[in-house]
């Protein structure tokens, strides 16, 4: 009797222990297939986009689903691999301080307004992480939030000290093995098995953020002399990424992604270039004054030979916004000549010739960047009191200040169809030098460019919704309108994937797009 | 006597319930022992459950018997696209049984039951792929019930008595796939409602027409436990009135279904005893959970298909006397469930199962015999999805889920039959 009850305790133990099991479970070591690919050791190179960087700022929920993230979840499910260690920092406020002063902004939330939701800044909590406490590394996601394709290669381009002379870069600097380490030789240092390098945004980006304001460096080949709103010369960054990627691809397996075309990201392509209302309680009343006052203007263009320039503004459409063109002929002096022969007194020609000299009204071709939103239509306070000070009174130079409607919108929020040219070429230029570099090398080779743009042209669907490049309500976009959601980066990652088990015929599972969030609502901000 | 039934009772009643579904077929070691059999098996007190025309046949004027299972059951997903596995982590569920009952004279006895044939507790991992549909999820019924049994005939009796019910529900799920607060958190909900009463009834006849064989037919009425004024506690919702969620009361209504049992059992001679039921559960009932929040617009309520059908069980059970000490047992049964193709919510993740009892009865002295029964239910590794049709659902906005399920349950338990 007192063993049966022992052999019942005893089944009824073994059985307990005993969990339900898969035919084909995922967690033997077989399921999944490496193929020719080792994940052992990933490491991921790059920029803002590699670490993870959205909303305007880096932060610790951001980078945990960063695409590198991502895929290191994925290839453990593979194959045994170390950890994968990110820069992580220390909050989601975003934000980075140096020596106790913040140096870059709060992160990005939806926030609902008076004017329903927008972008704002996080004031809830502050910045905690401070580049000078030092993240102990060795990383393997090196994304540098910034870089550019010269700067992986840039010795220094890791110091502390060089953060507060502008020489160096914040986020590299808290995780660099010496002041000195350059981002390929701390990548390299960690031998890795498996790396990705996606790198070059930032060669075009920052020109095309700025509005076109920097140059397109073509046949400069000393990066060392570009400004930081400057294209890099595609010899130069064909030259240097070569040397990078057969570094890497020495001793490893990898992926090469390519470079998306600045036009297709919110950022450009979410101010229209025409947004001015005529049924707009304050621009509306304005449109026969304005026309009246642009109409000897007009008469002056079309006698200078440059009819295109005139300034009309409808009453019936909404009117493009007046911009300033660099890339037109500066005929402000000519202008100011007719304008008085006009009968037009002096003081005020040679205003509206200096004004004038090289504005038109912007058209489809022209972008206007995120950032223009907030000042097109607002007064120029700064050319209020230029105005004021070469003697007008605040009427009439306040008149004369409005942003993309009397005063033309500076070079830095218009990206015009000229500069996109260059930027496009570049790179279309870098795209080529990518792809084939990935081919001599036997890398994978993912083609962003095509992703993003079909983001833009319908979007992606996954198994609860579709994602597209809208700003805000899209899914793919973070609120800064450039760097990518966490659905975003789930759907970089996909691709990557995809092209790992085509070239490699490993056999990695993907992520689930669905389940990787989009933008962060919150109240607190100011 | 009864105070031991009342302690039983007592102590028992703060234990959890639980089974791999919601239904938990677990109301008597001797019935379990024989396929969970019994609508017309005279056996002991368990008649109280099975069929109470029954009690009226028990040889003795006293009759207790009480008893308590361990569920040890848990389920195993996958999905092999994304590389991802869960494990259920449920706690050991105890279900319990207090069967009385006393021959006041050759015509009719009076009983008391106290059963829990409802319940369920599930938990996932937190956050795991499917917690926009449950995180973890814990139902109890308790249910008391005061029971006549009538003789009209020597061979045809009848029985039955209203049903006192006392549920709870305590359920946990993320509001969504991906919303969370600044930090990365998880926005999630928690409904819990306790000592929600609710009544009900059952009855039953049974009839022998040869001394060898008896019939019987048992039906226990639906119940629908109806919370009302329940709480609902919102966590980790971001600060934005474009997630108008916080705390509220919530109004639910949990369907008990009914159960219609028939069943024939065969006495061949005095050492063997065959039993065969039939048992269908009227689940049909369980259409949707909707949880209706009280400072909410019905466009945010919570809403949870179901769309269960009717669900039909075959038990076979048969009894063995050894000697006057010892009495063995083993049953089958085929457990159909209620839940349809894209409806397999990770709540209750039940597919059919072929189940397979065994047990015995040790009788101590004339009057205390001691009964043990263990069940183990065998379920088929199936690819299932949870879609519900929006035709049907258009309230329904979650995303499709699935994978490949595993579940598995084992069940021992022990009991104490008194007759006096």
């Amino acid at each position: 009797m007192k063993n049966y009850f022992k052999y019942m305790a005893i089944l009824a133990l073994g059985i307990v222990s005993c969990e339900p099991e898969l035919e084909n479970s995922i967690e033997d070591g077989d399921f999944y297939t490496r193929g020719e690919a080792d994940f052992s050791n990933y490491v991921a190179l790059g920029n803002s986009l590699t670490s993870g960087y959205a909303d305007g700022a880096l932060y610790l929920s951001g980078q945990q689903n960063s695409f590198p993230s991502i895929l290191a979840e994925k290839f453990s499910a593979v194959q045994e691999t170390g950890e994968f260690i990110q820069p992580l920092v220390n909050d989601n406020a975003g934000g980075l301080l140096l020596g106790g002063n913040q140096i870059t902004q709060n992160r990005f939330v939806l926030a609902v307004g008076a004017n329903g939701p927008s972008p704002a800044r996080y004031t809830g909590a502050q910045p905690t992480t401070e580049v000078s406490n030092k993240f102990a590394g060795p990383v393997n996601n090196m994304g540098v939030p910034g870089a550019k394709s010269y700067h992986l290669l840039a010795e220094n381009y890791g110091s502390v000290a060089g953060v507060a002379a502008g020489t160096a870069n914040p986020y590299f600097a808290r995780f660099s093995s010496s002041e000195s380490a350059t981002v390929l030789q701390d990548a390299l240092a960690q031998e890795p098995t498996f790396f990705t390098l996606w790198i070059g945004n930032n060669d075009v980006l920052s020109y095309a953020t700025s509005g076109g304001s920097g140059e397109y460096q073509l046949n400069n080949f000393d990066p060392r002399t570009y400004g930081e709103n400057d294209i890099t010369d595609p010899t130069v960054f064909a030259m240097l990424y070569r040397q990078m990627a057969e570094a890497l691809a020495q001793n490893a397996d990898g992926v090469l992604v390519n470079i998306p075309n600045v036009a297709s990201v919110p950022y450009f392509t979410t101010v229209p270039f025409a947004p001015l209302n005529p049924a707009d309680e304050d621009f509306g009343p304005q449109i026969p004054t304005l026309n009246a006052t642009f109409a000897p203007l007009n008469q002056a263009f079309a006698f200078l030979g440059v009819p295109e320039r005139s300034v009309n503004f409808a009453t019936d459409a909404a009117s493009p916004v007046l911009i300033k063109d660099e890339s037109l002929t500066d005929i402000s002096t000519q202008l100011t000549e007719v304008l008085i022969g006009g009968g037009i007194d002096p003081a005020t020609a040679t205003l509206y010739g200096m004004q004038y000299g090289q504005s038109r009204q912007a058209t489809a071709e022209d972008l206007l960047v995120l950032t223009s939103a907030g000042v097109i239509g607002s007064v120029n306070q700064q050319r209020v009191q230029e105005l004021i000070g070469l003697g007008l009174d605040q009427q009439t130079a306040g008149q004369l200040s409005v942003n993309g409607v009397t005063y033309p919108m500076e070079d830095q929020f218009v990206l015009t169809d000229s500069e996109q040219g260059f930027v496009e070429s570049a790179t279309t230029a870098y795209n080529i030098a990518i792809s084939q570099i990935a081919e001599t090398n036997g890398l994978g080779y993912v083609d962003a460019n095509a992703l993003l743009n079909q983001l833009d042209n319908g979007g992606i669907s996954f198994d609860g919704g579709s994602v597209n490049s809208d700003f805000v309500t899209g899914g793919a976009f973070s609120l800064d309108g450039v760097h990518l959601t966490p659905r975003g980066y789930a759907i970089i990652a996909n691709a990557i994937i995809d092209e790992i088990n085509a070239t490699y015929g490993s056999n990695v599972p993907k992520a689930n797009v669905g389940s990787y969030g989009t933008v962060t609502l919150s109240q607190d901000v100011q | 006597m009864k105070r031991l039934f009342l302690l039983s009772l007592f102590m028992l009643a703060a234990a959890t319930t639980y089974a791999g579904g919601y239904r938990v077929s677990l109301q008597g070691q001797r019935g379990l022992a024989m396929g969970h059999t019994g609508v017309a098996v005279v056996n002991n007190a368990e008649l109280a459950f099975f069929n109470p025309a029954g009690l009226v046949f028990l040889e003795n004027k006293i009759n207790a018997s009480v008893g308590v299972s361990a569920v040890f059951s848990d389920v195993v997903w996958q999905n092999d696209e994304f590389g991802q596995m869960a494990r259920t982590d449920s706690p050991v569920g105890t279900p319990f049984y207090a069967y009385f009952s006393y021959k006041l004279n050759e015509k009719l006895s009076l009983g008391l039951a106290a059963y829990t044939p409802y319940g369920s507790t599930v938990e996932w991992e937190k956050d795991w792929p499917g917690s926009h549909l449950v995180n973890d999820i814990e139902l109890a019924a308790i249910y008391v019930q005061a029971l006549a049994s009538y003789k009209i005939t020597d061979n045809l009796a009848v029985g039955g008595g209203p049903i006192y019910v006392s549920g709870s529900v305590n359920f946990n799920r993320n509001l969504n796939r991906t919303l969370s607060d600044l930090e990365g958190n998880r926005s999630n909900v928690t409904i819990d409602a306790s000592n929600v009463s609710a009544f009900g009834w059952s009855a039953g006849v049974m009839w022998s027409p040869v001394d060898s064989l008896r019939v019987g037919v048992n039906y226990r009425s639906e119940i629908l436990v109806e919370a009302e004024d329940g709480d609902a506690d919102f966590e980790n919702v971001p600060n934005s009135p474009l997630a108008p969620f916080s705390d509220t009361q919530f109004d639910a209504t949990l369907p008990l279904p009914a159960e219609l049992s028939v069943g024939v059992s065969y006495q061949l001679n005095e050492k063997w005893l065959f039993a065969f039921d039939y048992n269908r559960t009227f689940w049909d009932v369980y259409n949707s959970l909707d949880v209706d929040f009280a400072n909410q617009p019905t466009e945010r309520d919570s809403f949870n298909p179901r769309a269960y059908e009717d669900s039909n069980n075959y038990r076979f059970g048969v009894q063995y006397t050894a000697n006057e000490t010892f009495t063995l047992r083993a049953g089958y049964y085929f457990d159909g469930s209620p839940v349809q193709d894209g409806y397999f919510a990770p709540e209750t993740p039940r597919n059919d199962s072929n189940n397979f009892t065994g047990g015995l009865s040790i009788n101590v002295t004339d009057n205390v015999a001691i009964d043990a029964a263990f069940l183990y239910s065998r379920f088929k590794e199936i690819y299932a999805t949870y879609s519900p049709d929006p035709s049907e659902f258009p309230d329904y906005e979650g995303a499709p889920f699935g994978g490949t399920y595993k579940s598995s349950a084992f069940v021992p338990g022990l009991g104490v039959t008194i007759k006096i």
